[in-house]
């Protein structure tokens, strides 16, 4: 079989066609690009009909290289002779053989190097288990593989702390009707009822401006025993038995 | 202290440390100059290699590190019954050309390779003989990429400078590719 070549062997349409060039003896400075390109199709031809997946970078190349056969069969029009158009259709191609073929060579060299797990050990060393990664990017990932990766994805997230704030729309007014509703009936309310039992900062300031604003409207007088004791709220209209005990509007700042 | 006395103590903090250990850290825990240091490590160095021993002091990634021989492989292998491994040719093809051609952008290795790198590249900075030296300012700001400490320490080199000299090709090297090309 002419074309022998399994594509997995290849890191690439450049890979293939260095093998190619070097297995027909080819000089590379003067590729004879409708017989590679004939060879190159061949190979992909084949690769398809073993209902094979091309990469599409292989496919690519082909493109590539129709493209060159096509302009290096068509003459050079007169006017169309720019200092561009002068350059070989084949030289980009072949700059980036040499190159790929550098890369190629130097990662060969890398791997003779001593590598510290392979040839050479240390007491303890990171894990270079880059080991039998082969073609990695090549390879089809299953659904077991992808489910493991969406788990391990899923421990990593941090536990995700939730604090739902949700804006309380409690105006000034209402807290007013709500205390007067409170007191309705009653001789008084303590400082410390007109609070929930754990009262959100927001409650805490309405409510505190809503008492002040009935201080200041009259219709709440604040009253304590004693100094630093239980603050007392006393309806204003009923609380006429209440009027022996001192209380001193001023010092509340609303005079 | 005697220069003398260093010495042994400059090898016991070697064999402590868990990766190279650098002249600023011996000179730091032994409250001596660099100076000191440099030249003890020298000698240590070589040592051990003149000295028929199974393990070298080796200069790695800016530090010292005893390593064993690498003729002793085979036998390390034996008793820690550890397979060598193999990189692949894609793993070591890209690193290869961000070692030489940092720093550098994935498009750039891709059209070096005439192929999509995204995975191999995801590989090498999962084991982090890659790392991302920042972001290049053009449109797409794409990461751009270089090799990492560890890079140094996996191929025991002591720094890029360090890295085998990359071969300028005019045409094709036919023997070297009839070693990869025989591998099915």
């Amino acid at each position: 079989m002419p074309y022998d070549i399994k594509i997995d062997n290849f890191e690439g349409p450049l890979d293939l066609l260095l093998h190619l060039i070097r297995k027909n003896e080819m000089n590379i400075c003067d590729i004879p690009i409708a017989e590679i390109t004939r060879q190159y199709l061949a190979i992909i031809d084949a690769m398809q009909s073993l209902n094979l997946d091309i990469a599409g970078e292989f496919l690519l190349m082909a493109s590539t290289l129709v493209h060159i056969k096509s302009r290096m069969l068509l003459p050079q029009s007169e006017d169309d002779v720019s200092e561009e158009d002068e350059e070989d259709p084949r030289a980009e191609l072949v700059r980036r053989l040499l190159e790929y073929q550098k890369y190629k060579e130097a990662a060969t060299d890398l791997d003779l190097l001593p590598i510290l797990g392979r040839e050479v050990f240390a007491r303890k060393f990171s894990s270079p288990e880059l080991a039998a990664l082969e073609e990695d990017e090549f390879q089809a990932v299953g659904l077991y593989d992808l489910v493991e990766a969406l788990r391990g994805l899923i421990r990593n997230v941090p536990e995700a702390s939730y604090h739902d704030v949700t804006f309380e729309q409690l105006s000034v007014t209402d807290r007013i009707n709500q205390i007067m509703s409170q007191l309705a009936g009653k001789e008084s309310i303590s400082f410390a009822e007109l609070f929930s039992p754990s009262p959100s900062r927001h409650e805490v300031v309405v409510s505190f401006l809503a008492m002040l604003e009935l201080v200041k409207l009259r219709m709440l007088r604040l009253l304590q025993s004693v100094r630093f004791g239980t603050i007392w709220l006393f309806p204003a209209v009923s609380g006429e038995h209440q009027d022996g005990l001192d209380f001193d509007e001023d010092a509340l700042g609303y005079g | 202290m005697d220069t003398v006395d260093l010495k042994p103590i400059i090898e016991a903090l070697i064999f402590v440390s868990e990766s190279p250990v650098g002249a600023e850290q011996l000179a730091e825990a032994l409250d001596v100059g660099k100076a000191v240091v440099v030249p003890l490590l020298r000698q240590l160095c070589s040592d051990y290699a003149t000295e028929k021993r199974g393990i070298v002091l080796e200069e790695t990634a800016g530090g010292f590190q005893f390593r064993t021989r690498p003729e002793y492989a085979e036998w390390v292998r034996r008793l820690s019954r550890n397979k060598p491994f193999r990189f692949s040719r894609a793993a070591l093809e890209t690193l290869a050309i961000i070692a030489y051609r940092q720093p550098i952008i994935r498009a750039e290795i891709e059209y070096l390779r005439g192929v999509d790198s995204g995975g191999v590249l995801k590989t090498l900075l999962d084991k982090r003989l890659v790392r991302i030296l920042g972001k290049k300012d053009v449109p797409g700001r794409p990461m751009i990429y270089g090799t990492s400490r560890d890079f140094l320490e996996l191929f025991g080199l002591k720094d890029l400078s360090g890295l085998p000299t990359l071969k300028e090709f005019n045409e094709l090297a036919l023997e070297a590719a009839s070693t990869v090309d025989e591998t099915s």
